[in-house]
């Protein structure tokens, strides 16, 4: 396959960036779209450029360091993470823009790299349960149903790769607040932070300056774990229930 | 023949830490008799720990809670992207909630079994006994394992073992596992206790007066170099396994903590015992840049052929089940295709070897759940293996319900690694080596569901109790002085490193580099090893790492961010690594675990363990780049399981 | 709300920092400031639904139209005076504007502020009423402004405005295009605003999860098409001449 690429380049956070073209050839629809850049990066080092700079690590789709935007979709077009989408889901000529995540609360690091320690914060300020070790009980102490258990492995698949921030239009952080927040909300061994693990988190996800939510439904669209949009309401709902409890 | 294969033996090294009397007594007795630092002072001590995944970040959590000032490093962006976030299968633990006759012991006996009488016995029982308390730990962190009906924790059997003792959640146990240390960690970051560097890599350590004092790192934003110090340092940056450029490791976990600290002083031990995974998607081409790895479940229910004719290019549709050769089924009849890693990988090679192999390039073998889809039903494989059915097909873009998967073995985990004692101290005092980074627990071969085990028991338990009295007996009074002469000669060193890369400006990549020394390493020093091989292995890497400082290109500069130069300072320590791992496995001339000597075999084609000649481990000195390295032997003594050969037939 | 880490050195110890009071959390709050949109939007909608039905009276003659227009003033008569209702009423709905319409801004300007940039790629996303709740909410601002003078004040009414008859008020604005435009228009915002708007509040308020997902969306729906098609009717009916 040959393919014309249009990638964005900024050399730091300070330095406005802008995209740059550059042609492909000899692309496999099997590599995967990370191998592709891979590619063009050998050939931009031999010519004495730097290469693309991307975040990338276990390109099994887990460790959620993949991040571009691909034809103005977070992670491209198929849904999954950028590691494991593959050219085959282009076509022989195509023309494809990369971009990196685009929110204020992730500004750009190089070309396509962001800083997404803002998603660290929000953990830090509550996305925990305090358990110091040794303090615990036998595991089948606290049994817990498995409706609850199944809905909070659900949540808690979130990879942290922000996908969701880059396609909402208001760059919010809710989906992955949210996530955190029903996964530990709902079990036992969560209840005793329950109130101010959401109340805390919330606010540190608005004070990293992620937007609001409206509802627009991209970000659960573009999850590639499959993080449902109820989620967020889930989490209203829990915020809502905060509000009215902790009085101390 | 080079100098390098010249090695003297030197005093043997002893663990001087294990304490005398029975093995279940040992770690009682071993937390009693060390000294302990007061709480009130432990806040004066600062500890750095090296990476964030399942052994760092829970080591960094727990010793933060017991109130010392923990500094941390991870080269990603976060301390969730840690390698151990890709582990599926499971975590072990000597629970018995299926009162299935599974113990502390038995646990114990399967390990150094399993590790193929190549690993400690107080060590692995520690390990059996620990194991207990991760589970609760982990539940109480919110680890949404799977669970029962009744609310209770599911257990399933994994790796061949007879019992059910391995929790899970759903084929994602490691990413759960860490994102419950990750959050104890962020805890402890909130709170102040720990000092979180991101984006930050070790490029050197700072020995002081013999002891590790601090390393020398540099923020990958900014390509800053920067020294930190404290009274101990803890590396948990894992496993070595991209020497082989193609593994399931993530692109980025690299060698070079532990290999800069086996280049200050710490012994490197058995670094050629690496488990290669039987059920790996096989490559595509060349521009494969790292290959996935599927759970071995997939075992316990699809069945291992090749065609019988070498270079049958039909659809495995069109090849009738008489010219099919179930080859695992055909030589182990009692195990079938259960029988452990190594001979499941060994015997795909073979059978690749003889053209025989399926898919591009002939190397790959077919795993065919046909039989299973006729027997269950499509439904129940679906809810059993769904998962890991859409990521192969998202992978390969092939229907694994209508046609057999394809794979290959890969490189998959590195048993060797930094020697410790009981303690999980390396030779150098003050630093400690934890999770894959060091060789302790798994001996020459790692049990399915193991090595989560061992990364959390040695971060959650271990290390935050030995480490106390290292610093009750070293309290150091005394800051490190930033001009002391081995401070200033580490930087030094560090950024001559970086600069030469960066002027070579030669004509071939970092990753041409990479790529030449692992398919190297892949041939002669991988499923199978021969004299021959190794030698010519042995000879070609000083070469490879000439042609390395000569034509090696670097652009951009050193004070950016600059992934080449990244890379290009990981790979300068694989060339060096490759060098020791094949001098390692030319001087093991056994068969044992994951190393197999096609000389060392029975008459059958089995492995051939050599106790009375090997059974020890091999602890490595460094002396300088390409001169022999000198060999400490640590003897093995096997007080409670005998060793016996395996029989898998 | 007063903040900061939430968590304190060490096990042992105990949070010191106090919370501020629910009010403030609600307003300080991008949750809290939804919440009071999602409130004050579901007021209104309920006002919408009542002002709806009294317009179909319409249908009915003159006599029951200014009848029923008459009757809204003694509402509650005798325990409360002579047009107190329809006061309580107007407080309670320009409360709600004002804490709708000011919440959006400042969200809105959150919102905008947290992608600064915007993609070279740019592509259609979300539903068409998901898409234009800003600018609908601004169409409706302005409605109501000119909606207040036209027919409830008369200052912009076309021929002499009669208090009390509102009939014939009705029947003069509906005779002007440019009324039937902007009444038109503004209500095709309604349905719109609702659509979108009434499934959102739902998922503010806590009250969406997959089960009840499709059902609410139904009764948003519902509510959008019934409240634009009874609004509509009336100035459909006086220009085909069915109301004269």
């Amino acid at each position: 396959m040959k393919l014309t690429l249009r990638v964005w380049r900024q050399q730091n956070a300070e330095t406005p960036g802008a995209m740059a073209t550059y042609e492909v050839d000899g692309i496999s629809p099997d590599m995967s779209f990370l191998e592709m850049l891979d590619t063009l990066n050998e050939e931009l080092i031999l010519g004495g450029d730097e290469p693309v700079a991307f975040d990338h690590d276990c390109r099994e789709g887990i460790c959620g360091a993949c991040s571009l935007v691909i034809n103005g979709d977070a992670h491209g077009p198929e849904r999954t993470t950028t590691c494991q989408l593959h050219m085959r889901s282009f076509q022989d000529g195509d023309t494809i823009d990369v971009e990196p995540w685009r929110a204020s609360a992730f500004p750009v690091v190089k070309d396509l790299v962001v800083d997404r320690s803002a998603f660290d914060r929000i953990i830090q300020s509550g996305g925990y349960i305090s358990a110091p070790t040794g303090t615990a009980p036998d595991a089948h102490a606290t049994p817990v149903p498995k409706p609850d258990a199944d809905f909070a492995f659900e949540h808690a698949e979130c990879i942290g790769c922000g996908a969701c921030v880059a396609a909402c239009p208001n760059g919010s952080a809710m989906l992955f607040t949210s996530a955190k927040v029903n996964h530990l909300n709902v079990l036992p061994q969560g209840a005793p932070e329950r109130e101010t693990r959401v109340l805390d988190m919330v606010a540190t996800m608005d004070e990293e300056g992620f937007g609001g939510c409206t509802l627009t439904g991209e970000c659960a669209t573009a999850c590639p774990k499959g993080i449902p949009l109820p989620s967020i309401a889930a989490m209203n709902k829990e915020w809502l229930r905060a509000t009215r409890k902790v009085r101390r | 023949m080079s100098d390098y294969t010249n090695y003297v033996t030197g005093e043997p090294v002893v663990d001087t830490k294990a304490p005398e009397g029975p093995v279940a007594d040992r770690w009682d007795t071993r937390r009693f008799e060390a000294k302990l630092v007061n709480p009130a002072n432990r806040r004066k001590h600062t500890v750095i720990v090296v990476g964030t995944g399942l052994a760092g970040g829970s080591a960094g959590a727990t010793l933060a809670e017991q109130g010392y000032h923990v500094v941390q490093f991870c080269f990603q962006d976060s301390p969730r992207r840690a390698h151990s976030v890709a582990a599926q299968g499971g975590i072990n633990a000597a629970k018995n909630y299926r009162n299935d006759g599974d113990s502390v012991h038995r646990l114990f006996y399967d390990t150094v079994k399993g590790g193929d009488f190549r690993a400690r016995e107080p060590n692995v029982h520690r390990l059996a006994e620990i194991s207990v308390e991760i589970i609760d730990q982990c539940v109480a962190q919110g680890v949404p394992f799977a669970r029962e009906y009744g609310g209770l924790l599911d257990n399933r059997s994994f790796g061949g073992v007879q019992v059910s003792r391995t929790f899970y959640a759903r084929g994602q146990t490691g990413q759960q596992l860490l994102l419950g240390a990750y959050q104890a960690l962020s805890r402890q970051i909130a709170a102040g206790n720990v000092e979180l560097h991101p984006r930050t890599e070790m490029l050197d350590l700072i020995v002081v007066d013999g002891k590790a004092r601090g390393i020398v790192a540099r923020d990958l934003v900014t390509g800053k170099i920067d020294t930190y110090f404290a009274d101990a340092v803890v590396l948990a940056s894992g496993g070595y396994g991209n020497v082989f450029y193609l593994s399931t490791n993530a692109m980025n976990s690299n060698t070079t903590a532990i290999w800069r600290a086996h280049r200050r002083g710490a012994y490197f031990a058995n670094p050629c015992f690496t488990q290669i995974h039987p059920t790996c998607i096989p490559r595509t081409g060349d521009h494969q840049s790292k290959l996935t790895l599927m759970s071995e479940s997939l075992r316990n229910d699809g069945r291992i052929w090749v065609p019988k004719a070498k270079g049958d290019t039909r659809p495995a549709n069109e090849i009738p089940e008489e010219e099919r050769d179930y080859y695992l089924e055909r030589v182990y009849p009692a195990f079938g295709n259960l029988v452990p890693r190594d001979i499941a990988s060994r015997a795909a090679k073979n059978v690749c070897d003889e053209g025989r192999g399926v898919g591009p390039g002939g190397q790959g073998v077919y795993l065919d759940f046909a039989e299973a889809i006729q027997r269950m039903g499509r439904d129940k494989v679906e809810e059993k293996y769904g998962n890991l059915f859409d990521m192969y097909a998202q992978i390969t873009a092939e229907n694994p319900y209508e046609t057999p998967m394809r794979i290959y073995p890969a490189v998959h985990y590195t048993m060797g690694g930094l020697w410790v004692d009981y303690d999980l101290q390396t030779t150098i005092p003050g630093l400690f080596a934890i999770g894959e980074a060091n060789f302790s627990d798994h001996g020459a071969n790692r049990l399915g569901a193991s090595a989560l085990m061992q990364g959390l028991a040695d971060g959650y338990f271990v290390l935050p109790s030995t480490i106390n009295d290292y610093l009750a007996r070293n309290p150091h009074a005394e800051a490190v002085d930033a001009g002391h002469p081995a401070v200033a000669e580490a930087v030094a060193e560090t950024e001559d490193r970086l600069n030469l890369l960066l002027a070579v400006d030669g004509d071939r990549t970092p990753d041409s580099f990479h790529r030449e020394i692992g398919e190297l390493m892949w041939e002669f020093c991988g499923m199978a090893r021969t004299e021959e091989g190794l030698r010519k292995a042995l000879d070609r890497i000083p070469q490879i790492r000439e042609e390395f400082w000569r034509r090696i290109k670097v652009p951009g500069t050193g004070e950016q961010f600059n992934q080449s130069l990244e890379k290009a300072n990981r790979i300068v320590d694989y060339l060096e690594l490759a060098e020791l791992m094949c001098l390692d496995a030319l001087h093991r001339a056994e068969s044992c675990g994951g190393h197999f000597r096609e000389e060392s075999q029975t008459p059958d084609g089995e492995a051939a363990r050599r106790d009375e000649d090997f059974s020890y481990a091999a602890a490595w000195e460094f002396s300088s780049t390409g001169d022999a390295p000198v060999l400490h032997k640590e003897d093995l003594v096997f007080e409670y399981v005998h060793p016996t050969q395996r029989s898998y037939a | 709300m007063s903040r900061g880490p939430s968590v304190v050195s060490m096990a042992l110890a105990t949070r010191t920092d106090r919370r501020s009071s629910m009010t403030r959390t609600l307003w300080d709050s991008s949750v809290g400031k939804k919440t009071i949109m999602a409130v004050s939007g579901l007021i209104m909608l309920g006002y919408l639904v009542v002002h709806m039905l009294g317009n179909l009276k319409i249908f009915f003659g003159s006599d029951e139209f200014n009848h029923y227009a008459h009757w809204l003033r003694t509402l509650g008569e005798p325990f409360l005076h002579y047009e107190w209702a329809l006061w309580i009423v107007r407080v309670v709905l320009v409360a709600a504007v004002v804490l709708h319409a000011v919440s959006a801004y400042q969200l809105s300007r959150r919102d905008i502020r947290a992608r600064p940039n915007a993609y070279v790629h740019r592509k259609a996303r979300a539903s068409y009423a998901t898409r234009t709740m800003r600018w609908g909410g601004i169409i409706l601002a302005l409605f109501i402004v000119w909606h207040i003078l036209d027919l409830t004040t008369g200052t912009v009414h076309p021929g002499g405005f009669q208090a009390g008859h509102p009939y014939q008020n009705v029947l003069d604005t509906f005779s002007t295009w440019y009324g039937n435009v902007i009444y038109i228009v503004a209500v095709l915002a309604v349905g719109l605003h609702v659509q979108h708007g009434f499934w959102s509040a739902a998922q503010t308020l806590g009250v969406g999860n997959a089960t009840r997902d499709r059902m609410l969306k139904t009764v948003g729906n519902v509510l959008a098409v019934v409240l634009t098609a009874g609004f509509v009717s009336v100035p459909v009916a006086v220009m085909t001449g069915v109301v004269n």
